[in-house]
């Protein structure tokens, strides 16, 4: 079996599928460096072309609607689940056909990229809805989190046209990027930690009015809740626990 | 800062029994680099009772001229009265907004003073959001009986979503419970906001400029269990509000026990949550999948089954009807086929252009196979039994299911 090594980026895997068509692989395995498990094989690093990466983009649009582009796209982002070998099948089966695969949910590839879809679908919607801004002394609104799939290019856009009169950070800790909001655009960035604002002290950067309103926040949350009908199985079916140490409302705070 | 606190902790606790908390379905886009968007609706997240809370749902005040038995403002009951200003909803919902906790404010009020005095100042409140803050997030008004005309006009301009809660299914039981309320005043302002809505429909095919009125249309709130009505009774009047008044929702609300009142049920009494369960059900089979009411509860049947889902007990009470082969049945009879839903119903239509499907490809788009079995056919799955009553299916059916209001012991045999 050939192991085929790229490098995270989009760009990369469409290389190394570039690379299978090229050297016409039948056994292959694709994954991201450094690999993750030992593998048996013949390891290939793979570099990164734009140019190739292209080329098998407007190969697969020629097969593929938007959705299904899509599909792929966000297959890639749900990084920590290692779908590239499925990618790699639903690409195959997608060029091979001469009509349309996307909703030929008898092959094994369709069914599994629809179910990555949505789970990378709902977790962009976590991220949605989740997001816990807290306003800081810059008065920037700031939050950290750390979603189970790479989901802020995903969310990017929701936000900017949602909170177009503050400013505002997400920032992945889990992947160390985040998005800045400036009043005009949205930028990528990255933040070196002090050890200030790690420490738990986060009076220090907090404008005075924030604690104010994380408490209101959680009043509310208290208040509007029905004792009587309690469901905390249904409760954390919603709010899985991961998310809780994020959320102000379980109180929380950073 | 402890007093706003406490306001918001008695006027929140007040509003919770509204249960609507919907924010989709509004059309109102970010203006001008403004605050805020609407779309789908976001759940910001869920309370221990697990409903969604996506807006700041709370009363403008808990002061209220009437006696409503089934309510906790009442006018009778000793409880503290508070009330917001103005300007403290209106901070709070963009304070709120700004930190993504919600999607929009829901603000309902106790009746003081006089109907017009409450609904003036609700309507304040989404001007003020609308035209000082151009605040561009989610507003619900719950409209205040016997409003004018001129202010529910008004509230159609500011909000996305205007209700008004009907609260009892039949006019014999609101003058039981609120003597105070009449039926024609709630249904005078929803009838003229229907048509109001039509009338700004209309003019929007033909003029470019008509600014938005209602985007998200209307909707109410029925109390299941306080008084005597049957299922088919509230069925009945959800379908009416569904058809006359084009609601966009009908909200039912299994009564929660605030008092002691000797016309309602006792304090100790379990909220009807099976039931209030069963009624979203039929209301959902009835605006998506084609059922009617008299098909889901004929007169003979007034109550729905509380072991079965209202779909499954048509299907067994019309075996006749099936069982239908998955790859040839047409849409509208694939919607009836108990233990399939509109996504598999869609992915099955999609799915069986590309060749025939068989059991395997049904149970891994995630149909319920336990109770949809008995009711199709398809290559890798055996021919339902044809000698079975509807009575053994309904148990076997039950013996290999968890609902989550079944006793989880029962253990059904037959044979």
């Amino acid at each position: 079996m050939d192991v085929l090594v790229y490098d995270k980026t989009f760009e990369g895997f469409l290389s190394a599928v570039f690379y299978v068509y090229e050297y016409k692989l039948m056994d292959v395995h694709i994954c991201k460096e450094p690999p993750t498990t030992v593998m048996f094989g013949n390891t290939i690093r793979i570099d990164t072309d734009e140019a190739k990466a292209k080329r098998v983009w407007s190969g697969l649009s020629k097969k593929l609607s938007r959705e299904g582009l899509q599909s792929i796209y966000h297959a890639y982002l749900a990084d920590t689940l290692q779908e590239e070998d499925t990618m790699l099948a639903y690409i195959r089966h997608a060029l091979s056909s001469d009509r349309n695969i996307e909703k030929d949910y008898s092959h094994f590839a369709v069914l599994r990229m629809q179910r990555v879809d949505r789970m990378v679908h709902r977790e962009r919607h976590r991220m949605k809805a989740f997001i816990r801004f807290k306003l800081t002394k810059d008065n920037i609104f700031y939050d950290g989190i750390e979603p189970d799939f790479n989901v802020i290019p995903l969310i990017r856009e929701h936000f900017e046209k949602r909170y177009a009169d503050q400013q505002w950070i997400i920032y992945d800790l889990r992947r160390g990027f985040g998005i800045y909001y400036n009043l005009k655009t949205v930028e990528t960035i990255t933040i070196t930690f002090s050890e200030e604002s790690q420490g738990t002290d986060s009076v220090l950067w907090m404008d005075q009015n924030e604690s104010l309103y994380q408490t209101l926040w959680q009043q509310y949350f208290k208040s509007t809740n029905i004792a009587s009908r309690k469901n905390m199985k249904l409760h954390i079916r919603h709010v899985p626990k991961r998310y809780w140490k994020h959320l102000t409302e379980k109180g929380f705070s950073e | 800062m402890e007093k706003i606190q406490a306001k918001l902790a008695i006027l929140a606790d007040a509003a919770k029994y509204d249960v609507s908390c919907s924010s989709s379905g509004s059309t109102r886009k970010n203006k001008d680099k403004g605050l805020g968007d609407t779309g789908s609706g976001i759940c910001h997240t869920y309370t221990e009772d697990g409903r969604c809370v996506s807006l700041l749902k709370i009363l403008m005040s808990n002061i209220c001229i009437y006696d409503c038995a089934y309510c906790v403002t009442r006018r009778s009951n000793d409880i503290r009265r508070t009330s917001f200003s103005v300007d403290e909803v209106v901070n709070l919902t963009m304070n709120f907004y700004r930190r993504n906790y919600i999607e929009g404010l829901f603000l309902s009020s106790g009746i003081m003073k006089s109907a017009d005095y409450t609904m003036e100042r609700m309507v304040l409140i989404a001007k003020k959001l609308r035209t000082e803050q151009n605040f561009n997030g989610y507003i619900h008004l719950k409209s205040i009986p016997g409003a004018s005309a001129d202010l529910m006009h008004a509230a159609g301009l500011y909000a996305d979503r205007l209700s008004m809660n009907i609260e009892m299914p039949t006019n014999e039981g609101l003058k039981l419970l609120a003597p105070d309320k009449k039926r024609e005043d709630m249904i005078v302002p929803i009838r003229q906001i229907t048509n109001e809505i039509v009338q700004y429909q209309d003019e929007r095919k033909t003029l470019k400029k008509v600014p938005t009125f209602v985007p998200a249309g209307q909707s109410t709130q029925v109390i299941v269990g306080a008084t005597g009505e049957s299922d088919r009774d509230i069925m009945k009047v959800a379908s009416a509000f569904y058809d006359k008044f084009k609601m966009k929702r009908v909200y039912y609300s299994g009564y929660v026990p605030i008092s002691n009142d000797n016309r309602l049920p006792a304090l100790s009494s379990q909220v009807p949550l099976l039931r209030e369960n069963r009624l979203y059900q039929a209301d959902w089979l009835q605006r998506f999948y084609g059922f009617t009411t008299d098909e889901l509860l004929p007169e003979t049947i007034p109550f729905f089954d509380s072991e079965i889902d209202p779909k499954l007990g048509w299907a067994l009470r019309n075996m006749s009807l099936f069982p239908l082969d998955i790859n040839k049945a047409d849409k509208a009879m694939l919607l009836r086929v108990p233990g399939i839903g509109l996504n598999s119903i869609n992915k099955i239509m999609e799915g069986r252009k590309f060749g025939q499907l068989t059991w395997d490809h049904l149970k891994k788009m995630g149909i319920a196979t336990n109770r949809a079995k008995h009711f199709i056919t398809c290559a890798g799955l055996s021919e339902p039994a044809k000698d079975l009553t509807e009575m053994q299916i309904k148990s076997l059916i039950l013996s290999g299911s968890s609902g989550k209001f079944l006793p989880h012991q029962k253990q059904l045999s037959i044979f």
